[in-house]
This record gives structure tokens, C-alpha cells and sequence, in this order.
């Protein structure tokens, strides 16, 4: 049986739906971050093989654009988890909700 | 054959892997299975002929922003377990149906023609090699590769800023003064 | 010139806005300089367009100024007949007098360049009213000179009593304005326009007798209601909360006798309704009578004199209905005159006397007060009818000609009045005048200054000679009116031995009348009448307290009733139900914003399954 690209597709929506769960279920903020990574990454997996399947190079170059942006993303984000952190004493984020409602 | 096989196994090994980042209590854990969740992605690019995307996952995502993650995570609470109750109400079954209906969806509108628009181009042979992807990137994209460029140097400045100016940073603003003072 | 006669209006408007502004600034005495001004001005202006009116050789001409409503034919503009040059010169002339008396009277008050700005806005709008060419406009004048004569009245409206009185009067205004309004309506429904031109000229061929019947009503209750008569006079003896010189002015010279001037314009109407001419003299003169009884026995002596214009307006009235338009304006002018003189007059005793108004806490006054006195003795022999005063020859020919009408009844009561009217009066002289000191401790009553005295004597001479324009053997007055009353049967005199005894008829009754009173107050030491009916008397026969319970109370009860039910109960609660819900649905939404970050993402992630959903349902892919 050959792989087509159905297989990649829901593999990449199966890892995308696994990141969501992560974003919205663990408390960490940390993992939160990484759970948004794979979900980013699994988008990745979409444009490649989407662009393989039409015989496009654009999904490739989609992709690594996606991975620039996640890049600088995952900079400015950590630096903020981390000054957060400083002030806060906790990266749980339940712990940092001021509001009171 | 050989690629449903390599298919077949690394695709668990991400699926494994993920779920790994999900359920580990130690965060050093997660960062583990994406760790190898993103090789595994490596090996699925390498599969569908994406070479130089491949290689580019493997240095900046596997090697740069995991490495980051793990510096961080060892900055912060690694000793700190994460507990095992749900505060919020009702989280965890929206979560599910949430989640359950977004696969869904996805799939099915991965099925669908409108949104793929499959056998509109027909087979062709791809190759994604540098000469292709670069010829690609610095022709018909540059406008955006270079809106890239921006973007990192931004992220730069801001993440310097942060750790400088924000609490606890070495030119920290003191908030009784008008004027900055070195933090011990 | 005449193009230009919109200024007389104009001149008392700039003032009175100018006096709102800067009245303050202006202040005493010169804010009244200013407002004698205005006045003045348009006095002066007017008096030259008089003459060729005089002489008769000029018409009537109208002087288009602006289109107000074109969709219903009104427009500003104004008719200089006779009539309205008469009136115009009337009100600027004894304005132009009250306003330079009052300088005196209101020095030290606090709002002094109000007062004048009020008087000049009522001048205004008295000469809105007078010089209008049509219905609508005159409407304007009509509605202003009301609501001046509200914030005048109640202009130290600190008293409770003051502001009370204000909001009386404008309230029983206000009915006979609904007669007005009623009127004008019909008038449109039936000519299409409120012209006075068209309206007049072709009443006889357009009006039916049943409209005209309902029209003039409505114009008689308007006219009740602004000129004080039976049943809407009560806002009159109230009226004198305000200060004196607006007595004068406006309850005695002009304002209430606007809606005499506006029957006397409607002639032509009223004369296509005999029947309604039937019921104006019934109530004029029954006004009249009823009025001087009550006058007898007031102790206040501007509510003597209140009572009095309100007799005297009955007068004028009865002449209206009669079809004697001449005598009812002869009387009018007479009448502006000696009722202002002895409103003056008795505004420098009270000014005097320190604001002592009870007549009984006077007299022996004469000695002390020399002009008040002489010239306010010429304005109670005039309105007395004595002869040779002005009065004499006004209020003679009103009871004249309702004898040569036959009236018979009418007349009796009418002659009955005059019989009062010189008791009552020289009552008042008596006991202001005459007789002991009877005056309350640290009184020291003295003359009043020049500004005062002067305006009394000005006015006292047409008071002891204006009776010449309109004797039996000159007609000047009427010659003079004439054109104004074109389409309009002015009745014919009677012959010359009918009037010559009437007239020496009334002049012994006027006599009877002063020498009773002075019988009973000059000869003896004079003491209030007492008794039920005299006591009933001076309470107005109790018409105030009737009114009170048969219709403000239910209306205070109506008016208690709708602000609980439906105000309170209906209202309220439906816009307080709407800032209730909208609290309710805050509140119910509030959870939302919880501060869990992943509930946000829960929220977004559903957001977005639902636009993917609704995407591909466009799509056609579901």
C-alpha cells in the first residue's frame, strides 16, 4: 500500500488535535508553549505534503516561513515566561490570574 | 514498501511522542517527546521529498527552539510537579468534544476537493532541493523573506528588553525612582 | 418710512435681549434708561405714521416682512389701520410713562435690569400682537404677552404667594388660549388662510352662521380669558402680587385689554353672529356688576383697583357684543389712561407707606402727598363719571348706546355699575386720602420722587381731557376708526335728546354714587362693612375656594393618580426594567471572563471549530 497524502494529512490533524488538549489541559505554562510548537508543527507537515501532492515548491517555502515566525515566536515567549517568572515566582498559569470574577 | 514501513513506524514514534509532552508530570519529560515527535516530522519531510525543509526542521526546531525550551525549563521549576486536579469546571469534557470536533473537521475537510483542490495540477515530480526551494524564496518570495528579516531582529530587540529592563534584569527600573539604578 | 415699521416691534426686543445679557452690568437706574429708551424710540417712531391716518388720507396699508408657515398661509406682516396705530401708540406711550416710573419705584431691587428686560420683552410682544395682519401672528403676541405677564407677576417670586399667582394667571390664560387656538383652526378649515384681508373681506359670502357662531365662542373665551372676564377673571386680583407698575402697564392699559382689541378686529365676524353679540354683552356687563360688588368691599387698595379694571374691561365687553366697536375703543383709551394714573398713584402711596397696602392702616394722606393726591383725584372723578372727565363721555356712550340698542335689562345693570363704580372709588379716595391717620408705627409716608410724580402728571391730563375726541357732537374718534371697520355695520346713534338726557342721567348717578361714599366715609368714622353678605364679598363670593374644589383639587387628584400609576407603575418600570436586564445579562455573562487562561482558549478554539464549520458549509462540502 502506498502512502498518499491522506495518511500525512490525518497524521498531522491527529498531532494538531494532540496540541490543542495540551494547550488546554496542562497547566504549565511551559508545556502550553510546546503543546502551540507541535500544533505549529504539525501544520508544517500539511503544507509539505500538500505542496508535494499539487507540485507546488510553495508548501515548502510555506513551511519554512511558518518555522521563522515559530522561531522568533518561541524567543520573545520564553523571555516573557521567564520575566513572568521573576515577578510572579510561578509559571503556572492558573496561579497567575489576578481576576477575580 | 519500505516508505509505508518507515511511515508506519515513525508515525507512531510522534504520536508516542506527543502524547509523552502531554502527560509527563516532569516538564523535562515533555520536552522529550517533542523532541522526538519533531524528528520524526524530520523523517516525514525527507519521505515526501522536502529535503532542505527537512534539514532546516532538524537544525532550528530540534536543535535551536528545543534547546531554548530546555534552558528555560531548567530556569524554571523543574523540581515543581504539576498537580493532578482540574480546577476550571467543565474543562476537560469541552476539552474533548472541542478536540474530537476539530479532528473531525479537519479531516473531512481535508477529504473534501473544495479545500484541496486534488487532480487540479496533476502528477508532477518534485524536487525539493536547495536550488529549488532557494530559486522559490529569493524570486517569487522575497517581499515576505525579507518582512522575516524584520520580524527576527524585532524579536531580538524585544527579547533583550525583557531580559534588561524586566524584573529582576540588570538595568531593572525601580519603581519609587524616575531614573534607572543597577539592581544587585 | 412705513417699510421700516417693523422697528417699533424691533426697538422693545433689542432691548429686552440686550437687558438679559447685560442688564447687571447695566444697573441701576440706567438699565431703566435703557428700557424707556426702546420704548420710546418706537413711540416716536409711530406717532408721525398716525397722521396721514388722522387726517384720512391715508388707508390702511400692510407691510410685508417675512413668510413664516407658507403651507398654511402665515406670514409675518404687518397692518397699520387705525386700530393697530391706535393701540401701537398706546402701548409705546403710557409704556414709554410706566417704564421712566418705574425707575423709581424698583430702585434698590436686585434684579432691576430684569424687571426691564421683561418690560421691554412685554412691550415687544404687546406690539406683536396689535400690529399683526393675520391671525397666526397675533397668536405669537397673544402666547407672549401671557408669559410675560407670568414672569412679571411672579417677579419676586421668593413669596410663595407671587409665584403662585404667576402660575395662575398663565394657567387661566391658557384656556382661553385653547378658545384661541379652537378659533383659529375653524378659521383656516373655512378660509384656508388667517389673513385678516381675505377672512374679513369675505366673510359674508363664505362663513356659514353655525361656523361663525362657533368661531366668535371660541374668540369670546379667548378674550375671557385675557381680558378677565366671567368665568376666567380670577387670575386678575392676584395678579397684584406683582409690582405695581406692571399692574399698570399690563393688567390695566394694555395687556388685558387685548382681547377686546382682538374682538374689535374680529367685528366683521362678530357681526355675522348675532347671537354670540347677545351672550358678549350678557357676561360684559354681568362681569362688570359682579366685579364692583366684590370691589366694595376689598381693603387692599390694589385689589380695589384690580376688581375695578375687571368691572371697567366689562364695560368694554358689553360694548363689544352691543356692536359698539367705537365706544368699546373710546373706553378703552380713557380708561389705559386713568387706570394707569390711579395704579401709579397708588403704587406712590404704597411706595410711601412702606409697602403698607391695607387701606384702613391709611389716610389723611393729601396734605403729605400733594401731586399723588390732586392727580390721582382726576383719575377717580374719570372712572367715576363725572363730567367733563374722559370717563364721563366713554362710559356714557357704552350705557347710550345699549339703551338705543333696547337692551333694556343690560342697560339697567350697566347703570347700576356706574351707580358702584363711584362708590367704590371714592371709598378708596376717602379712606386713602382723607380722614384720620391711621397709619402703623414708624410710618413716615412722604412724596414720591420726580420720576414718579412725573409720570402721574403726564398721564393726568388726558385723563381730565381725552373725553373731547368723541363727543356726541364731534365724532372725531369715530371718523377716525372707521376704515378699520370696513366690513363691519357700525350702529347708527341715537337721536340727540335720547343722548343728551342720558348722559346727564349718568352724570347725577356718578354723583349719587361719590356723595353716598361720602356719607358713609368721609362724614363718620368710617369702619369695614361687616356682616355674612359683605364678608362674602370681599372673599370674591368664594369663586377662588369654588374653583379650588370643583377643579384644581380633581385635577391635583388626576395629576397624583397619573404619576403613581402610570408614570411610576408604567414608566418607570419599563425603563428601569431595561437598565435591569441589561444588569441581569451582564451578570449572566460575567462568568465568562473568568481569568483561567484556558478557558479563553477553550472559548477561541470553539470560535474558530465554528467559523471552519461555516466556511465549509459554504464550501458545499457538508
Amino acid at each position: 500500500m502506498i502512502v498518499s497524502v491522506g495518511w500525512y494529512m490525518t497524521l498531522a490533524a491527529g498531532l494538531f488535535s494532540l496540541g490543542a488538549v495540551g494547550v488546554l489541559l496542562r497547566r504549565n505554562a511551559l508545556v502550553m508553549f510546546m503543546s502551540i510548537e507541535l500544533m505549529l508543527n504539525s501544520v508544517n507537515l500539511t503544507f509539505v505534503a500538500a505542496g508535494g501532492e499539487l507540485g507546488l515548491i510553495e508548501g515548502q517555502v510555506a513551511a519554512l516561513f511558518v518555522m521563522v515566525v515559530a522561531a522568533a515566536e518561541v524567543t520573545v515567549g520564553l523571555a516573557i515566561i521567564v520575566a513572568v517568572f521573576r515577578r510572579r515566582g510561578t509559571a503556572n498559569v492558573d496561579q497567575l490570574s489576578e481576576l477575580e470574577g | 514498501m519500505f516508505e509505508t514501513i518507515v511511515f508506519i513506524v515513525f508515525a507512531v514514534v510522534a504520536m508516542v511522542g506527543a502524547f509523552a509532552m502531554l502527560a509527563a508530570r516532569n516538564t523535562v519529560f515533555s520536552a522529550m517527546g517533542l523532541l522526538a515527535t519533531m524528528f520524526s516530522i524530520a523523517v516525514f519531510y525527507i519521505l515526501l521529498d522536502a529535503h532542505f525543509v527537512a534539514a532546516v526542521q532538524v537544525i532550528v526546531y530540534a536543535g535551536a527552539v528545543m534547546t531554548l525550551f530546555l534552558f528555560v525549563i531548567m530556569l524554571i521549576g523543574v523540581d515543581r510537579i504539576e498537580g493532578r486536579d482540574e480546577e476550571i469546571p467543565f474543562q476537560r469534557p469541552i476539552t474533548v468534544v472541542l478536540v474530537v470536533g476539530l479532528f473531525a473537521v479537519i479531516v473531512a475537510a481535508g477529504s473534501s476537493a473544495w479545500v484541496t483542490g486534488w487532480r487540479l495540477f496533476g502528477e508532477t515530480d518534485l524536487n525539493g532541493t536547495i536550488e529549488t526551494v532557494a530559486d522559490a524564496l529569493f524570486g517569487t518570495w522575497m517581499i515576505p523573506f525579507l518582512s522575516t528579516v524584520f520580524l527576527l531582529t524585532i524579536a531580538a530587540v524585544g527579547t533583550i528588553a525583557l531580559a534588561q529592563f524586566g524584573p529582576g534584569g540588570l538595568h531593572a527600573v525601580d519603581e519609587d525612582d524616575d531614573h534607572e539604578e543597577r539592581v544587585s | 418710512m412705513i417699510d421700516f415699521l417693523w422697528l417699533v416691534i424691533a426697538f422693545p426686543l433689542t432691548g429686552a435681549a440686550v437687558l438679559l445679557l447685560f442688564g447687571k452690568r447695566f444697573g441701576d437706574p440706567w438699565a431703566g434708561w435703557v428700557a424707556s429708551g426702546t420704548v420710546f424710540a418706537s413711540f416716536l417712531f409711530a406717532l408721525p405714521l398716525i397722521i396721514p391716518l388722522i387726517q384720512g388720507t391715508e388707508e390702511a396699508q400692510t407691510v410685508f416682512i417675512y413668510e413664516w408657515i407658507p403651507i398654511v398661509n402665515a406670514d409675518i406682516s404687518i397692518l397699520w389701520d387705525p386700530l393697530s396705530a391706535l393701540m401701537t401708540l398706546l402701548v409705546t406711550g403710557i409704556g414709554t410713562v410706566i417704564h421712566v416710573y418705574s425707575i423709581g419705584y424698583m430702585r434698590g431691587d436686585g434684579r432691576f435690569g430684569r424687571y426691564f428686560a421683561y418690560l421691554n420683552l412685554f412691550a415687544g410682544s404687546m406690539l406683536i400682537l396689535v400690529l399683526a395682519n393675520n391671525y397666526a401672528m397675533m397668536f405669537i403676541g397673544w402666547e407672549l404677552v401671557g408669559f410675560c405677564s407670568y414672569l412679571l407677576i411672579s417677579f419676586w417670586f421668593v413669596r410663595p404667594a407671587a409665584a403662585a399667582a404667576g402660575k395662575k394667571a398663565f394657567i387661566v390664560n391658557r384656556i382661553g388660549d385653547f378658545g384661541y387656538i379652537v378659533a383659529m383652526m375653524l378659521i383656516f378649515f373655512v378660509f384656508g388662510t388667517f389673513d385678516f384681508d381675505i377672512v374679513f373681506g369675505s366673510a359674508a359670502s363664505e362663513l356659514s352662521h353655525g361656523m361663525a357662531v362657533a368661531i366668535t365662542l371660541l374668540l369670546l373665551l379667548a378674550a375671557a380669558g385675557k381680558s378677565a372676564q366671567i368665568p376666567l377673571y380670577v387670575w386678575l386680583p392676584d395678579a397684584m402680587e406683582g409690582p405695581t407698575p406692571v399692574s399698570a402697564l399690563i393688567h390695566a392699559a394694555t395687556m388685558v385689554t387685548a382681547g377686546i382689541y382682538m374682538l374689535a378686529r374680529s367685528a366683521a365676524l362678530l357681526d355675522l353672529a348675532p347671537e354670540t353679540g347677545t351672550i358678549i354683552a350678557t357676561i360684559g356687563v354681568i362681569t362688570a356688576f359682579w366685579a364692583a360688588l366684590i370691589a366694595m368691599s376689598q381693603r387692599d387698595i390694589k385689589r380695589v383697583l384690580a376688581y375695578s379694571t375687571i368691572s371697567q374691561l366689562g364695560y368694554m365687553i358689553f360694548a363689544v357684543g352691543l356692536g359698539s366697536y367705537v365706544a368699546a375703543m373710546f373706553h378703552l383709551t380713557t380708561h389705559a389712561f386713568f387706570k394707569a394714573l390711579l395704579f401709579l398713584g397708588a403704587g406712590s402711596v404704597i411706595h410711601a407707606m412702606s409697602g403698607e397696602q391695607n387701606m384702613w392702616k391709611m389716610g389723611g394722606l393729601r396734605k403729605i402727598m400733594p401731586i399723588t393726591f390732586w392727580t390721582m383725584v382726576t383719575a377717580w372723578l374719570a372712572i367715576s363719571g363725572v363730567f367733563p372727565f374722559s370717563g364721563f363721555w366713554s362710559k356714557d356712550e357704552i350705557l347710550a348706546s345699549a339703551f338705543v340698542e333696547q337692551s333694556w335689562v343690560l342697560w339697567a345693570i350697566g347703570v347700576a355699575t356706574a351707580f358702584l363704580t363711584a362708590f367704590y372709588m371714592s371709598r378708596l379716595m376717602f379712606l386713602t386720602f382723607f380722614g384720620e391717620e391711621r397709619w402703623p408705627e414708624g410710618t413716615h409716608p412722604h412724596e414720591s420722587p420726580a420720576v414718579m410724580t412725573g409720570a402721574l402728571v403726564i398721564l393726568a391730563v388726558p385723563t381730565v381731557f381725552l373725553g373731547g375726541i368723541n363727543t356726541p357732537f364731534a365724532l372725531t374718534f369715530e371718523h377716525f376708526l372707521e376704515p378699520a371697520f370696513e366690513f363691519v355695520q357700525l350702529p347708527h346713534p341715537g337721536e340727540a335728546v335720547t343722548l343728551v338726557s342720558l348722559a346727564v342721567m349718568s352724570g347725577l348717578i356718578a354723583l349719587a354714587g361719590v356723595g353716598f361714599a361720602y356719607f358713609r366715609y368721609l362724614r363718620r368714622v368710617p369702619q369695614q362693612a361687616t356682616g355674612g353678605y359683605w364678608s362674602a364679598a370681599e372673599d370674591g363670593f368664594y369663586i377662588d375656594d369654588i374653583y379650588g374644589r370643583t377643579i384644581v383639587l380633581p385635577g391635583k387628584w388626576f395629576a397624583g393618580w397619573l404619576a403613581v400609576s402610570v408614570d411610576e407603575e408604567g414608566i418607570d418600570r419599563i425603563v428601569n426594567g431595561v437598565g435591569g436586564s441589561v444588569r441581569r445579562l451582564g451578570d449572566a455573562m460575567r462568568p465568562l471572563q473568568d481569568g483561567w487562561v484556558r478557558s479563553y482558549a477553550a472559548g477561541i478554539g470553539f470560535g474558530a471549530l465554528g467559523l471552519v464549520i461555516l466556511m465549509l458549509f459554504v464550501g458545499g462540502v457538508f
